[in-house]
């Protein structure tokens, strides 16, 4: 029998199984490390950042880069709570995030993860895209005003529902998501409430319709305690969303 | 002759002075007049400058979401447009009668907020001027003087007000924009430990409620010409009431009276509220100026809010209030009932009302269930109506088969008194600036009259007193003869 093999997560050691990521192997431990595009339940997409961590002096992606042994990772440093503050204000920026009046608000892991981080005004200009909402689903609302690009929809429809019905389009600051089909519209797809894409966006984007608000502010999923607390394996976020 | 110092008829040879902004009411506005030489008062306007935009942008968003968006429109009553965008949703959804829990957690949350907002309104915005005297020392008209000079009544105001928010905080989820109400109904009831929490409280706010209004009624014996005369003058009144007569601040049919007392429509369906209400606009301000249809925009406009409810309903379905409403009507022959400042007379009788409104609701079970929220036939259009505390409020929206807001109109109990409170302003002129030389004294009067009607002039959030004014005088040539500067602190200096 082999020994058990670990890696220093901010002065604590944490064990690990060959093969797991920095980021599995603190969320099985039951360690928080911020993150907003990464799921238990798909392939690490690595876009968000949020997760980065110093390991062994240099600034990875803890939901991309695999464990090592002895390997000393830096997570909840100021410094690095810092950066996270900065994207998390960036994104409050670059799309139309009005938590005062979004369903989402408390459920939320965009809201949740800069409470978090403290953040307290989203200090750069804002953008003010304009992005129109599709209502035309009769179950489902896309809000795309929300969207923060984690791609959590695109993987969930592709890998677990087997339909593609959404895709990132554009390049850069222009990349987008979109509905993947011809009109656009998320009524002409195959798409459905029971999806597991209907059931995965981390923020308010995809909504099932006539249901905002039904549950009381005290009992939605970040009342009762903070992302850190809440979001540690296991976890299955979409499941305490609503 | 309702507009005879709206537009001066030669304004070119005229100075202006200009109250701007009108402090201790909600958000922003300011007072122009025209003078001639002898400071003869010619033209009085109450502007708003601000621009809200709501019914704009909610176009496009889900209808579910109006009830916690629109809300923000307001930080002290945003539970009366909570209440009210979700009256018109339940239209939408076809929620055509509440189950007793909701309608019940409703009305609890909105007599919350009439207490908690006439409790702000008497105590911290408009005690200083009452208790100390309309041109009184300015350093210390404010809520902090009375807190000095009277630390118990202050004492007393700040608790009510607390008790208000602990209601709406218990039912909404937050003392400001929750989010209790929705389409069909409403998203908790009370726990047994709430309700109980409320019941050990609620005593002494009847008890405090009874208070102020002995000292409202007492400031009127004491002073009886200037408070009966004050601003006054004759204008129609609208207002809700129940199907039986009664005061009904949550529900009920459209009831409008002539000045003179005749009733020109009674339980008027509010979903179809535009058959008897038309908008006016006037170029120099950015609130409309609604009016009754039958009789035209020049003799329509018309009073909403406190003083409207108690003197046009037939009674006030709680004791207490209902004998403080009889004490009211027959006060000097009636004559506090038309008084521009019985409004705060007539806004402590709802106080009242509204305590003992929550006492009696806090016996019925019904607030602890769990039936919250209905469904019906699915509509287009939804319109709900309710009794702010500064009048009635109306929400209208349409809403496509995609459930998005297409349209919307919002008309705000303050935009009801538009006119009235330009009426009221005009004649304060008239009776205390008209010919005299002008001090900050002299210029709280205009005040004083806007805060009878307790606006809120862009249904944002308070202004305690703390803004600074500036007033100008220019000859006709448009030269500065005379300044005056009031600071953040409240202090004048000539400049």
């Amino acid at each position: 029998m082999s020994e058990t093999q670990t890696f220093s997560l901010d002065g604590e050691d944490v064990p690990f199984a060959p093969g797991q990521t920095v980021m599995q192997a603190a969320q099985a431990a039951g360690r928080w490390i911020p993150h907003l595009c990464w799921h238990p339940d798909f392939e690490a997409h690595g876009s968000c950042k949020l997760c980065t961590v110093r390991a062994n002096g240099r600034l990875v992606a803890a939901c991309t880069v695999a464990a090592q042994p002895g390997m000393a990772v830096e997570n909840r440093t100021p410094d690095l709570d810092g950066r996270r503050q900065t994207l998390l204000q960036m994104l409050f920026v670059e799309g139309n995030h009005f938590c005062p009046s979004c369903e989402k608000s408390g459920n939320c892991l965009l809201q949740a993860t800069a409470y978090e981080m403290g953040m307290m005004t989203p200090h750069f200009d804002m953008f003010y895209p304009d992005r129109p909402v599709d209502a035309s689903h009769p179950e489902t609302l896309l809000d795309f005003n929300r969207c923060i690009l984690c791609a959590l929809c695109v993987r969930a429809s592709r890998d677990a529902d087997g339909k593609n019905v959404f895709a990132l389009s554009g390049r850069g600051i222009r990349s987008h998501l979109i509905v993947n089909h011809e009109s656009g519209r998320l009524a002409d797809t195959d798409f459905a409430a029971t999806d597991r894409a209907a059931n995965i966006c981390p923020v308010g984007v995809i909504l099932p319709k006539r249901r905002g608000f039904a549950v009381p502010i005290g009992r939605r999923k970040y009342d009762p305690a903070p992302a850190s607390v809440v979001d540690v394996v296991p976890v299955k976020h979409e499941e305490e969303a609503r | 002759m309702a507009f005879e110092l709206e537009t001066a008829a030669h304004p070119e040879n005229l100075k202006r002075v200009a109250i701007d902004p009108v402090s201790r009411v909600e958000g922003h506005g300011k007072v122009t007049l025209l003078l001639d030489d002898d400071n003869r008062v010619h033209q009085v306007r109450l502007h708003i400058v601000e621009f809200r935009g709501f019914e704009r942008f909610i176009q496009g968003r889900p209808y579910w979401e109006a009830p916690v968006m629109v809300q923000r429109l307001c930080g002290i009553c945003p539970v009366s447009h909570h209440l009210a965008a979700s009256k018109a949703m339940d239209m939408i959804v076809g929620a055509r009668t509440l189950t007793p829990t909701a309608e019940k957690l409703r009305r609890l949350m909105h007599y919350g907020q009439i207490l908690q907002s006439h409790a702000l309104h008497f105590f911290h915005l408009s005690s200083p001027d009452l208790l100390f005297g309309f041109d009184s020392d300015v350093a210390t008209r404010n809520i902090v003087g009375v807190a000095a000079a009277n630390p118990e009544l202050a004492k007393k105001g700040i608790l009510l007000r607390k008790f208000g928010q602990e209601v709406i905080r218990m039912t909404a989820g937050k003392r400001v924009h929750g989010t209790g109400s929705v389409p069909g109904g409403v998203n908790k009831s009370l726990t047994r430990e709430e309700r109980d929490a409320l019941l050990k409280d609620i005593y002494p706010m009847m008890a405090w409620s009874r208070e102020a209004i002995a000292l409202i009624r007492k400031l009127f014996e004491d002073n009886l010409a200037r408070y009966r005369d004050f601003g006054r003058f004759r204008a129609h009144g609208m207002c809700l009431v129940r199907a039986d007569g009664a005061m009904d601040l949550y529900h009920g049919g459209l009831r409008a009276r002539a000045a003179d007392g005749a009733t020109l429509f009674d339980h008027f369906d509010y979903s179809r509220y535009w058959d008897v209400i038309f908008e006016d606009v006037k170029p120099w301000s950015y609130m409309k100026f609604p009016f009754l249809r039958a009789l035209g925009s020049d003799d329509g406009w018309y009073r909403v809010g406190p003083l409207t409810r108690v003197t046009h309903c037939d009674f006030i379905p709680t004791p207490l209030a209902d004998r403080e409403r009889q004490e009211f009507m027959a006060f000097d022959d009636g004559s506090a009932a038309g008084a521009t400042l019985g409004y705060h007379w007539a806004r402590m009788i709802e106080m009242l009302h509204a305590a003992e409104s929550i006492k009696d609701l806090l016996h019925d079970d019904d607030l602890l269930g769990d039936d919250l929220v209905t469904r019906g036939e699915r509509g287009t259009r939804g319109v709900g109506v309710i009794e702010a505390p500064r009048g009635t409020l109306i929400h209208h929206y349409r809403v496509n088969e995609d459930d998005q807001i297409i349209r919307a109109n919002l008309i705000v109990s303050t935009t009801h008194n538009n006119q009235a409170m330009n009426e009221a302003i005009r004649q304060v002129a008239r009776q205390y600036l008209d010919g005299r030389e002008l001090t900050e004294g002299l210029l709280n009067h205009i005040e004083v009259a806007i805060r009878a009607f307790d606006p809120c002039l862009s249904c944002a959030t308070h202004a305690l007193g703390q803004m600074p004014l500036e007033v100008t005088l220019e000859d006709a040539e448009g030269t500065v003869i005379d300044r005056m500067l009031r600071d953040a602190r409240g202090v004048c200096s000539a400049t």
